[in-house]
């Protein structure tokens, strides 16, 4: 049986009240933010009550929002100098003492509803503690355990009371995590077989980062709400 | 005598029956499974973090190769999730060539299953039949797009072009005489729908084909009834999805009961299994292959009847055709912009997830605002199968551990990503 997702939206209301915070969203997707401390709780209710019954948690992903909003094309001081295609990255050096922005990272989590036929996204920040730690969700739903491991090993987000926190996807040895946004695209290290060692050697990247396409944002009017509603060419 | 101690064992990563690069550190006691840890990543090229750093458009030809067995459902969510930002959706002839094609890709991905899945305990023959059919299939493949394999063939608003009335045809070599051509070129020589339509009608007998050989089959049947048995309640606690779901008795199917483009209006049935073991799964995934064709048949017959754009007209998404810039400032401009720039997506996010062959393939895309995605989260039913591998093998053989690799369809390009 399929429910609507306001009908969803006022259940989620009128249970859990303003321990959620919903999400606006423009293509009609149901999401919430929610405090890491809220996580467990509203995770296990979620998934047990038959009011929801969100059996499958389908997928759980770290984001940086590091350098959310902003543009690689500086167009005011490059035009007199002309656009360089190189865009510089300073090395990031973290100190243990060093914090991060409130909501620099965020675990996503996907929720699916097979009895209810419904989708919904909880969106926890992970505050500003380094590292960014939040309670894992693999006693609730064990699909999670892959899933978190890879938010580890990407974006450096620990999970408290993960059974078996390890790298899954970098190589042995890896050092750093590779899809914060402080993380050069080309990364740090480059491997090559050294023959006078008779081994594999690493060594620090030739490549000089490039950018090709500059990351813009322009404000389509298009996508304005007000225009939206059909006073368009008004 | 000497008491037997425990040992660990290295499974692959280059084994042929790892499907790709997937190392396994068994534990054993004598032939039984204790303990299984799968290291997987060997194939990880960062797919999201170089689609973060490109225009959206330019990212299409990554998701081909995600999971290179079923190409266009992978470019499929990722052109979903896109359309679904920019809140435009293409024309009712290009969802019929996307279901079409998904449903081809379909075929392809389930053969190449049983093939390799049939090859790893002991069936060879099914190996040659199957890629007899993807053969023809490859060659669809090559008609609309131009490549075998990774076509980029969906675009945001559309697909790339509409089906050609010419099938690429064989040459006559040293190894291939001028009458084995012919023989070859005969169903080749209408337009790609003549070439789909006779496919469907011949396919189905071929199924039957691919099932003389095993269902019945002693040795297939000793291989996998009762191996790996997952009861619907860990198939969902574990994330399993589509052929793993249905394997295990748990009717869901998402171009059902979520459809997405044309599939609401198209005739299929959803197999379901019983006690959700190998050969379980097995039924289901061949039956998917019979109600796959069904669907492609319908399309085809759609697709005959009814003529029409494969593209919105949007200049401000799609660029405009190559005669147009030749006389129009307008169109060049767009051209301009589109092919230096790329378009920009409203600020957003959007989780858009298809049927993929494997299971649900869902892209969680997040914009602000750029030409370029600001996170691109991979959702491969590959990673979730793989991650249950542990529980699905202890107590088994060793043995059994390929059949259990091979009936969860795993791809390293989706896994890895």
């Amino acid at each position: 049986m399929r429910i609507s997702l306001e009908t969803l939206a006022s259940r989620i209301d009128a249970r859990f009240g303003a321990k959620v915070e919903r999400v606006p969203s423009t293509c009609g997707e149901l999401g919430y933010i929610l405090a890491k401390n809220d996580l467990i709780p509203v995770a296990t209710a979620l998934r047990d009550e038959d009011d929801f019954s969100f059996e499958q948690l389908i997928d759980v992903c770290g984001v940086d929002y590091l350098t959310y909003g902003t543009d690689e094309w500086t167009t005011t001081s490059a035009t007199g100098s002309g656009f360089s295609r190189g865009v510089e990255r300073r090395p990031v050096i973290l100190d243990e003492s060093d914090t991060f922005a409130d909501r620099r990272f965020a675990v996503v989590y996907h929720l699916l509803s097979i009895r209810n036929n419904v989708r919904v996204r909880l969106r926890v920040y992970t505050g500003t503690e380094n590292p960014p730690i939040v309670p894992s969700v693999v006693d609730v739903w064990n699909s999670a355990n892959w899933f978190e491991r890879e938010a580890f090993d990407l974006f450096g987000i620990l999970f408290d009371g993960h059974p078996d926190l390890r790298r899954i996807l970098t190589d042995y040895g890896f050092i750093g995590h590779p899809f914060r946004k402080d993380f050069p695209l080309s990364g740090n290290v480059e491997v090559r077989y050294d023959p006078e060692k008779g081994r594999v050697a690493y060594q620090p990247v030739t490549i000089e980062p490039r950018t090709l396409v500059p990351k813009v944002i322009r404000d389509d009017n298009r996508y304005a709400p007000d225009l939206k509603d059909g006073s368009k060419n008004g | 005598m000497a008491e037997i101690q425990s040992y660990t064992m290295n499974f692959g990563p280059q084994h042929p029956a790892a499907h790709g690069v997937l190392r396994l550190i068994l534990e054993m006691e004598g032939e039984v499974i204790q303990r299984a840890d799968p290291h997987v990543g060997l194939l990880h090229r960062a797919t999201e973090k170089l689609a973060e750093s490109k225009p959206y458009s330019q990212s299409i030809g990554y998701m081909d190769r995600l999971d290179y067995v079923s190409m266009m459902c992978n470019e499929h969510s990722y052109v979903l999730a896109i359309e679904k930002l920019l809140g435009i959706v293409p024309p009712l002839r290009a969802q019929y060539i996307r279901v079409m094609f998904d449903e081809i890709t379909r075929v392809l991905n389930h053969l190449m299953w049983l093939g390799a899945h049939g090859l790893d305990i002991g069936a060879m023959t099914m190996f040659l039949y199957c890629f007899r059919e993807r053969e023809d299939l490859m060659d669809c493949y090559e008609a609309v797009s131009g490549t075998r394999m990774h076509a980029t063939y969906y675009r945001p608003g559309g697909v790339f072009r509409d089906l050609p009335d010419s099938m690429p045809k064989y040459q006559p070599s040293k190894w291939r005489s001028q009458k084995r051509v012919d023989a070859l070129n005969a169903i080749r020589e209408g337009s790609l729908l003549d070439f789909i339509d006779a496919f469907t009608a011949k396919f189905p007998g071929c199924v039957d084909q691919y099932e003389t050989l095993l269902t019945d089959n002693r040795i297939w049947k000793q291989r996998t009834v009762n191996i790996a048995v997952v009861s619907p309640e860990r198939a969902l606690q574990l994330g399993f999805t589509g052929p793993m779901l249905r394997g295990s008795g748990v009717e869901w199917d998402l171009r059902r009961k979520q459809p997405y483009e044309v599939y609401e209006r198209m005739d299929f049935d959803i197999p379901v299994g019983v006690n959700g073991d190998c050969y379980d799964r097995y039924l289901v995934r061949v039956e998917e292959m019979r109600q796959s064709n069904r669907i492609i048949k319908q399309c085809v017959d759609w697709l005959r009847a009814n003529p029409g754009p494969v593209m919105i007209d949007d200049h401000k998404v799609v660029a405009p055709a190559r005669i147009e810039m030749k006389d129009d400032m307008e169109s060049l401009i767009h051209h301009f912009k589109l092919f230096t720039e790329g378009y920009c997506v409203p600020a957003g996010e959007a989780y858009a997830a298809v049927e993929h062959p494997k299971g649900e393939f869902g892209i969680y895309l997040i914009s602000d605002g750029a030409n370029k995605p600001y996170r691109v989260k991979i959702r491969a039913a590959g990673f979730a199968h793989l991650s249950a591998i542990s529980e699905m093998v202890v107590g088994h053989m060793l043995a059994d551990v390929v059949a259990v690799i091979g009936t969860q369809d795993i791809v390293f390009g989706e896994v890895d990503r």
